[in-house]
This record gives structure tokens, sequence and C-alpha cells, in this order.
């Protein structure tokens, strides 16, 4: 186990104020924000500066690791001496999990007493799944680490892994609720929930915005000027559309219920995206300058030019 | 890859799913008044109001609801502060998925 420096995460002096300790902490739980934070290993810095506080802010927990003395360099090996917390009373707190070393000091007010209940806490993970899933419904295997109190009262982390049916319909962002599946409660309390956020990975064809899903359609001059039926590929499978006549490159057709499935289902957003064959040969080039001579068309009109 | 686990089904919590402000107390873990609180800051809007009083929420409530509650304690924010911090972010989540869009779009264009 490494000793840990709090003074020198919060970057304040041993001596800080109270008021100190509590501005240096706003002022990097800001920076290192996970929600907020652009930078990289916020996630981790934001749990490090936050153990901190929750030892300096403290006034009881603060004196207590003060009292085992300044000799000790952050990361240096470490062992709490004997009783080294004589004479000190925490109060459990809320139950994120802080390090080895926060745990051998402060870990012990967390041991449950008889007749203590309280709920198991949730878990949250990220779960990417292919838009296809979220037609059909998907399971995916999640490993959790799972903390327990050992016998000595220490908080530890053993994997756990369950196989996790993600029902179909779901969207972008959203989250989906396993009841019962987080840690188990303490005495009669219930077990937490665990709740995944579904993220879909980037698709080749399609993009997902909410319910409904978009795909952009390639598609021949002659099919949008004089019409067409063609085949477009759907997350469900292949279906038939028509182009209307005079359509426009960037127009969008709408397959409706074509998008995810779900009570109102999305639907299928199709954006006609003209591709101009390139004229490679002279009988092509040739049917090119009819066109330019035949049909008297300015696309430019609209600027004036 | 699939192992011999068994398979536990989940919930999805979209704008179908109905919760009462208990389910919500008890998925963010806080009393009934902080629930309540958020309400009157404007940072939750309930789906419905019964006769009694009793509020209901869409599923995705509990996301914002988790995340309104961990600004206010991780950073230690006001309620206002909260609402204008989810809702900045919030617009972030809009433009930058907006800005995944068009680019992709752009990308099929060069092709």
């Amino acid at each position: 186990m490494q000793y840990k420096d709090y003074y020198k995460t919060l970057g304040v002096d041993q001596d800080a104020t109270q008021d100190q300790i509590k501005q240096a902490y706003r002022r990097l739980a800001r920076k290192y924000h996970p929600d907020v934070s652009k930078e990289k290993d916020a996630e981790e810095q934001f749990k490090a500066v936050g153990e901190a506080y929750e030892v300096l802010k403290d006034p009881e927990k603060r004196a207590a690791y003060d009292q085992l003395g300044n000799q000790w360099q952050a990361g240096q090996e470490f062992h709490p001496p004997p009783n080294w917390d004589a004479g000190f009373e925490f109060s459990g707190d809320d139950a994120s999990v802080f390090s080895d070393f926060f745990e051998s000091l402060f870990g012990r007010a967390r041991r449950p007493s008889s007749g203590f209940a309280a709920h198991g806490r949730d878990h949250h993970a990220k779960v990417m799944i292919d838009l296809e899933d979220a037609y059909t419904g998907a399971t995916r295997q999640i490993s959790l680490n799972v903390p327990y109190v050992d016998e000595t009262g220490h908080v530890r982390t053993r994997e756990r892994t369950l196989n996790v049916r993600i029902p179909k319909g779901v969207q972008q962002g959203q989250q989906v609720r396993l009841s019962g599946q987080g840690d188990p409660g303490v005495g009669q309390g219930k077990a937490g929930d665990l709740y995944l956020e579904i993220e879909f990975r980037p698709h080749a064809l399609y993009r997902a915005k909410g319910r409904d899903v978009y795909l952009d359609l390639p598609v021949a001059p002659w099919e949008l000027a004089l019409g067409a039926q063609v085949r477009v590929p759907t997350p469900a499978g292949k279906v038939e559309m028509s182009i209307p006549a005079s359509s426009q490159s960037g127009s969008k057709l709408r397959l409706a219920g074509k998008g995810i499935p779900g009570k109102t289902s999305g639907d299928l957003y199709v954006i006609l995206q003209c591709v101009v064959p390139p004229a490679k040969t002279d009988q092509e080039r040739q049917i090119y300058e009819d066109m330019e001579r035949e049909m008297a068309f300015n696309p430019r009109q609209r600027l004036n030019v | 890859m699939i192992s011999k686990h068994r398979v536990v089904t989940g919930v999805i919590l979209d704008e179908q799913t109905e919760l009462t402000v208990s389910d919500l107390c008890r998925s963010c873990s806080v009393r009934r008044e902080k629930i309540m609180a958020l309400v009157e800051e404007g940072i939750l809007t309930p789906a419905t109001q019964k006769p009694d009083d009793a509020y209901t929420f869409s599923g995705s409530s509990v996301k914002r609801a988790k995340r309104a509650l961990k600004l206010q304690r991780e950073l230690e924010l006001d309620l206002s502060g909260v609402a204008v911090a989810l809702e900045l972010l919030e617009e972030i989540e809009r433009l930058r998925s907006a800005l995944r869009l068009y680019e992709e779009t752009r990308g099929l264009l060069r092709e």
C-alpha cells in the first residue's frame, strides 16, 4: 500500500485553513469533474481529489492523518502504525470506494453493526451496442467490481460477471435498469440496481438521433429527375422505396416506422445524395454535352449570376 | 462471448416509464425533499401531476436527477448553479451529436 499525500493532491500547505482546503477542492473538482472536464484521466484525478478532500475537510480525519507525521513521501510503501487512530471517532460516510490507503486508515467505520440496514450501492456501466441491436435486442456480458467487507473490516473488491439482456427499442444515451443487480444490501437493506448507459457504435451507413435513423442514399441524376424504384438498406433488412420525379439532391424521404422500434416506433429518413457519373468515354462526354446544349439549365440562377 | 451465467433482462428507462417520487428517492438514495427541490428549481419536470399532488416522472429523469445531485455534491454548487451547468452540458451534448452527424455526412460526400 502506498502512502498518499493529501495536501499535495489538493496543492495546499499542511497548515492550510479549512477555507483554503475547500477552495482548492472546488477549483480542482471543477477542473476534473468527469461531467465537465476535458482533461485526460479526469476521472482518476477527480477521485484522488475527492479522497483527499474527504479526509482534509473533516477536522477529526485531518487530525488523525496529520498524526501519521510528515516523514512520509507520496507513493512510499506504507503500513499504518498500530493503534494509530486511538482517540479518534470517524463517522461512516457514503459508500464510494477510496484507495487502500484510505480504507486502511478510515475504512473501519463502515463495518456494519448488528441491526444496521442499508441499500446496496447502485452500479453504473456504459455498454456499446450496434444500431442493429436496438432493433432486435442484445445480450452482453458485463463485469462489475463489487466491493465487500472482509473479516478485518476492510473494503475489498471482487469481480462479478453477468449476462444482460438489453431490450429492443433502446436509444443512444438511454439507461437500462437491472433491479437488484447492484451491490448486495447490508442487513435487511435491499440490493442496489445496475444501470447501463447505452452507447451506439458508429455505423458505416446509419446515424441515429433519438428514435429516428438517418441514411444517406447515393442516387444517379436520372433517378432524381425521372423518379425511380430503388432498394434501400435498413437496420431491419432491405426495403423498396420510390423516389418521386423531380427530386433534388439532399431531399429527405421518410420511411415511417422503420426507425428504432418501440411503442411509437421511430422513422427512417433517407437523404438523397446525388452522385454524378464521371464522363470517361467520348460517348459519355457526348451525353453531358447534349444535356448542356438541350436543357438550358442555370444551377446558379438563385445567385443571380 | 456468452458464458453459462444466467441472463438478466433490463428495463429501458424511457418516456414510457412512469416513476414516482419514491422511485427517484430510492434510485438516487436521497430524501423526498431533495427530489422536490429539483422539481422546484425546474431541473426535473414531472410527466404528470395527479390530483393528490403525486407527481410521476419519465425514465430519463433518473439520469438527470443523479447527474444534478452529483454536480451539487461534488462541485458544492447551489441548485441554480446546477440547473445552469446541466443546461449547458446538455447543449454541448446536442451540439456534439449534431457535429458528428454533420461530419459523417461530409465524410460520405467526399468518398
